[in-house]
């Protein structure tokens, strides 16, 4: 590839492949939708492909679960095929990569002294920071400081999943090895965060697409998540949405109101809390998700929600004391036990006024 | 700041802006705390099509609407402690500097554990309740503004002006879910805070040397005797 006096496009590849021309323009208009650009982005997309340069990607693994990567293969569109072997140069993924040992590393290495300072760098999982970073070893060194060394060179950052956003099931209490999400180790780099447990493929494939047709990051919230994706909450775009309205809601997993499809809300859905694009993008090339499903959402993709307590309660447990309590059981004490005091001083109150005013007779 | 208050005559107390403030927003406060309560344990629907019904909409409505009126009031009452009488100011200033309040403030709490056989006279708060209001009302009612708006723009959507406003309090403070628990929390502390601040006023009415509940409906401080 670097003999060509050129670098390879996109589009060079994509032609090498056997995809048409005009298969190539229905994928940038289907890609410009996807990521709900205009129809003039067609143009803009099909112009990046034909003249960049591929961008190469990085792609690390730390303490995780390759839910990620997983969801990532399933992409049904674009599909991961053309991005992981034509549009992006995916020179490193340690699950996906046909080489092993002393060749991955070398290709790690080969890239990024080759494209220094303009390769991708995608995070799936965490480091563990306890007993020096220990708990996770990849090719023979505690991932933490791959992870530093690889970030040094990257123009940006991609953290994939709840892992690397915000330290997911490995970080919840105790955290005994200390795992902790990227952008507390990666401080001087634009960070992507796609959360999720695992993310939607579409949206890891659109966070990718974006990045490489236009070479910015795409918008970002507060949070550091891409807003196309993670503006609206799960319970903003449910088809259920106007059962909640209605006031109709399901109680006992196997009730009427089950049957019939009704508002998960009752029994715990966290649709209304989580943001994620799980009601409007859905799964596995669109056939459903978890509420669609009959099981109310759990809250994959926002922080620490492993420990908030049953994903079936709608009052959520909080365990600040280590006691099993919600905000009502909390209330309902509090407010009982005030309310006896207040019984008892009125009573004292009341007999001492009637002493009072028996001495002041006599 | 110890001004020399006169016990033998009625004092004009709460003026009736600070009159009007207090009786709509205690309505305000039992209306968010009953539509509170039902949009965490919402009342089932079963019949008919969704399309029927919009109980869970109205309730939300009608909790957004009290929400608005809590805090469109809060921000009248500030602006009259700007411009009202001097007793307009105490809801949002105790005078933790002053030794003679603290020293007021604890022959109040030896009244309440029946230590002392009278308590002292107040043209305004007494230094107890000031402090009360303060901490409950007014720090408790900030928070439920807040937190609470923060959840409602979440509902209007991002680059809504509840957002942008108080968007930054839903990642502060540990995600929306843990936004919703501490919302619901903050509730049963207003609750408390009634349950306290009606038995106190009553009986105060009834046991102080000086009228409180009915200074509440025409504004005038009553004293029952005539000593300092």
């Amino acid at each position: 590839m670097a003999t060509t006096a050129r670098p390879d496009t996109f589009y060079d590849v994509m032609r090498r492949q056997g995809v048409t021309r005009r298969s190539f323009l229905k994928f940038c208009g289907l890609t410009a939708s996807a990521l709900a650009l205009g129809p003039e982005f067609i143009g803009t997309i099909a112009h990046a492909m034909e003249t960049k340069p591929r961008t190469p990607v990085l792609w690390l693994h730390g303490l995780e679960c390759t839910c990620c990567s997983e969801s990532f293969i399933r992409s049904a569109h674009p599909l991961a095929k053309d991005v992981v072997l034509s549009m992006l140069s995916l020179d490193y993924d340690d699950t996906l990569m046909a080489a092993a040992g002393f060749q991955a590393e070398a290709m790690l290495e080969d890239t990024m002294q080759k494209y220094k300072g303009r390769y991708i760098l995608a995070v799936e999982g965490n480091p563990p920071l306890n007993e020096d970073g220990m708990f996770c070893i990849v090719g023979g060194k505690p991932f933490v400081e791959r992870l530093r060394y690889a970030a040094k060179d990257a123009a940006a950052v991609i953290a994939w999943g709840s892992c690397a956003s915000n330290g997911c099931v490995q970080a919840a209490r105790p955290n005994p090895t200390q795992a902790t999400p990227i952008h507390k180790v990666i401080t001087d780099k634009p960070i992507i965060k796609v959360p999720g447990c695992p993310p939607i493929a579409e949206v890891m494939t659109g966070v990718v697409t974006y990045m490489l047709a236009f070479d910015k990051i795409p918008e970002l919230d507060a949070q550091g998540r891409p807003k196309m994706f993670y503006g609206q909450r799960i319970h903003d775009k449910c088809y259920r949405r106007p059962h909640f309205d209605a006031g109709q809601f399901v109680e006992q997993w196997d009730d009427e109101a089950a049957r019939k499809g009704y508002c998960l809300y009752k029994v715990g859905c966290k649709g209304p809390t989580t943001y994620n694009a799980c009601s409007t993008v859905r799964w596995n090339n669109g056939v459903s998700f978890p509420i669609q499903s009959g099981h109310g959402c759990i809250g994959c993709s926002e922080e620490n929600f492993w420990d908030k307590g049953s994903f079936y309660d709608r009052v959520t447990e909080l365990n600040t004391f280590g006691v099993e309590a919600n905000a009502d059981k909390v209330g309902l004490v509090a407010a009982g036990a005030v309310g006896a005091g207040i019984a008892a001083h009125a009573a004292i109150s009341i007999a001492k006024k009637k002493d009072h005013e028996k001495e002041t007779q006599e | 700041m110890a001004s020399i208050e006169t016990f033998d005559r009625p004092v004009y107390v709460y003026e009736k802006p600070v009159r009007l403030w207090h009786w709509i927003n205690a309505l305000a406060i039992v209306v968010l705390a009953v539509t509170g309560y039902l949009i965490a344990w919402p009342p089932v629907v079963t019949a008919g099509e969704a399309s029927d019904h919009y109980l869970m909409g109205y309730v939300r409505f009608v909790h957004f609407s009290a929400g608005y009126v809590l805090a469109v009031g809060l921000i009248g009452r500030a602006y009259w402690a700007l411009v009202g009488n001097r007793y307009a100011r105490e809801l949002f200033a105790p005078r933790l500097h002053d030794v003679h309040w603290w020293q007021a403030l604890l022959h109040e709490v030896r009244w309440y554990l029946f230590l002392v056989e009278e308590p002292g006279k107040h043209a305004g708060h007494n230094p107890l309740a000031g402090l009360a209001m303060f901490l409950f009302y007014v720090l408790g009612s900030l928070f439920m503004i807040t937190t609470g708006f923060a959840l409602y723009g979440e509902g209007l959507g991002a680059g809504s002006w509840a957002a942008n406003a108080f968007g930054w309090v839903l990642p502060a403070l540990g995600g929306s879910q843990q936004v919703h628990s501490l919302h619901h929390l903050g509730m049963w502390y207003l609750v408390i805070f009634t349950l306290i601040h009606v038995y106190v006023a009553v009986r105060e009415q009834h046991l102080s040397r000086q009228s409180v509940t009915t200074t509440m409906i025409d504004g005038w401080r009553v004293w029952k005797d005539d000593r300092p």
